[in-house]
């Protein structure tokens, strides 16, 4: 369970957002909002990437502030633009390099690679250079090298801004059969239809947080008036 | 996509995977034998040839492959050899040119049947003993990988930036092309550094 209390989040003069509480249960959740509406903010509070100003946030328990190497443990992250999420020269090793800080044997590790790698479909390029791979690709590979080390919950900021309809459906319906809980930031609203819950937010604010349906009509609505 | 997409992979990440004696040989032994190689190969050049061809043949390298690592040497190589027949006479530049040939091609043939990761694990040891002036074997090789994934995001960036220079007619101004590229790859050392953290690299 994530815990979101009382957060406001600057950076300089500039308020983010705004006295936020939220408490984060349901296995599927959706975030929207306008671009700088503070969602992508919100996201990288999750896992204590960004470190509040004001209030708190725990994972089961744990402070983001004081405990960020547990929280990234349980919460894992995926990022816009694969390309950035990526820090090894192949894909295998990408995979790996996740399962460094798990320190599993050898064979362990080469067992868990190739189990990510197949189920994303990528068994077939697992010595090939990362850079080379498709976006929707690139993608599968960020998700499958998160996966790979076992989080709890997966936090995804716009993971399918930079694919195409094809990927972005693959990429929403792998998302939606993940045992994982799943908080997910995006603009394909389509993708939100399945979800427990969806958070709206504007100019820093949580305005609206209810049934997909409803907070998306909602959304549409704000998004139509001038 | 990629700009390396030219040439299988480049000259970094060109792993041919495989299961030759050449490849299952652990990186350090291999590198051992590649300095003693290169010795040979630049004092006698005459004598390494045959050998070097037949581990590639070992390794099952295809010759395309083979070829496309030599492939940006090829103007250099020329220009040295023109330099030599009129410096030191024909022999000597064959024997100068050959070898450098040589040394390249059994450097790549390392690179070909090592994969980057058996590499970097063979670094973290060679560099265990830094570990005394306080430097973390495992951050060495962390760096070097994270140069070698560099490389590519780096010509992708210059490559969008030239197309958004070409687009508004820029021409071919160098100022025009560094400043944005550099602010570029700030930006994306700044993405990359924020998913370590997300990856658990200090943790």
């Amino acid at each position: 369970m994530i815990e979101v209390e009382r957060v406001t989040q600057r950076f300089g003069d500039r308020v983010i957002l705004r006295d936020v509480t939220v408490t984060l249960a349901e296995p599927r959740i959706g975030v929207i909002g306008s671009n700088g509406s503070g969602k992508s903010t919100f996201a990288r509070l999750l896992n204590g990437l960004v470190k509040p100003s004001e209030g708190r946030v725990t994972v089961d328990g744990f402070d983001t502030r004081r405990e960020g190497g547990k929280v990234r443990r349980k919460v894992g992250f995926i990022f816009t633009d694969p390309d950035n999420q990526i820090v090894m020269p192949t894909v295998a090793e990408d995979v790996a390099f996740s399962l460094r800080r798990l320190k599993l044997s050898p064979d362990e590790a080469r067992d868990r690679v190739a189990e990510a790698l197949e189920r994303f479909g990528l068994a077939g390029h697992a010595d090939h250079p990362a850079h080379l791979l498709s976006g929707g690709q690139k993608q599968l590979l960020a998700l499958a090298s998160v996966l790979a080390a076992q989080p709890e919950t997966i936090v995804c900021d716009e993971p399918t801004t930079l694919l195409d309809l094809r990927n972005t459906r693959r990429v929403g319906t792998l998302l939606s059969q993940l045992p994982q809980r799943v908080v997910l930031v995006t603009h394909d609203l389509d993708l939100l239809d399945e979800y427990d819950r969806v958070l709206v937010f504007d100019e820093g604010s949580l305005i609206i947080d209810d049934k997909p349906a409803p907070a998306v009509a909602a959304y549409r609505t704000l998004m139509a008036s001038p | 996509m990629a700009a390396g997409g030219v040439s299988p992979g480049g000259p970094l990440g060109a792993y041919v995977p495989g299961t030759s004696l050449l490849h299952r040989c652990p990186p350090g032994p291999k590198l051992l034998g590649l300095l003693v190689a290169l010795t040979l190969a630049i004092r006698w050049p005459e004598y390494v040839a045959v050998p070097a061809v037949a581990l590639f043949a070992l390794a099952r390298v295809p010759p395309r492959m083979a070829l496309a690592q030599l492939r940006p040497l090829w103007l250099f190589l020329a220009v040295a050899f023109g330099f030599q027949v009129l410096a030191a006479g024909l022999g000597t530049a064959i024997e100068v040119v050959g070898g450098i040939l040589l040394a390249v091609a059994l450097a790549s043939l390392v690179t070909l049947t090592t994969r980057v990761s058996a590499m970097l694990d063979a670094l973290v040891v060679a560099a265990r003993p830094l570990r005394r002036l306080g430097i973390d074997p495992d951050r060495v090789a962390l760096l070097f990988a994270l140069a070698i994934r560099s490389i590519p995001l780096i010509t992708e960036i210059v490559r969008n930036v030239r197309e958004a220079q070409c687009a508004r007619g820029a021409g071919n101004n160098p100022i025009a092309l560094a400043i944005p590229t550099m602010i570029r790859t700030l930006r994306a050392a700044d993405a990359l550094g924020e998913a370590l953290i997300a990856r658990g690299i200090d943790d």
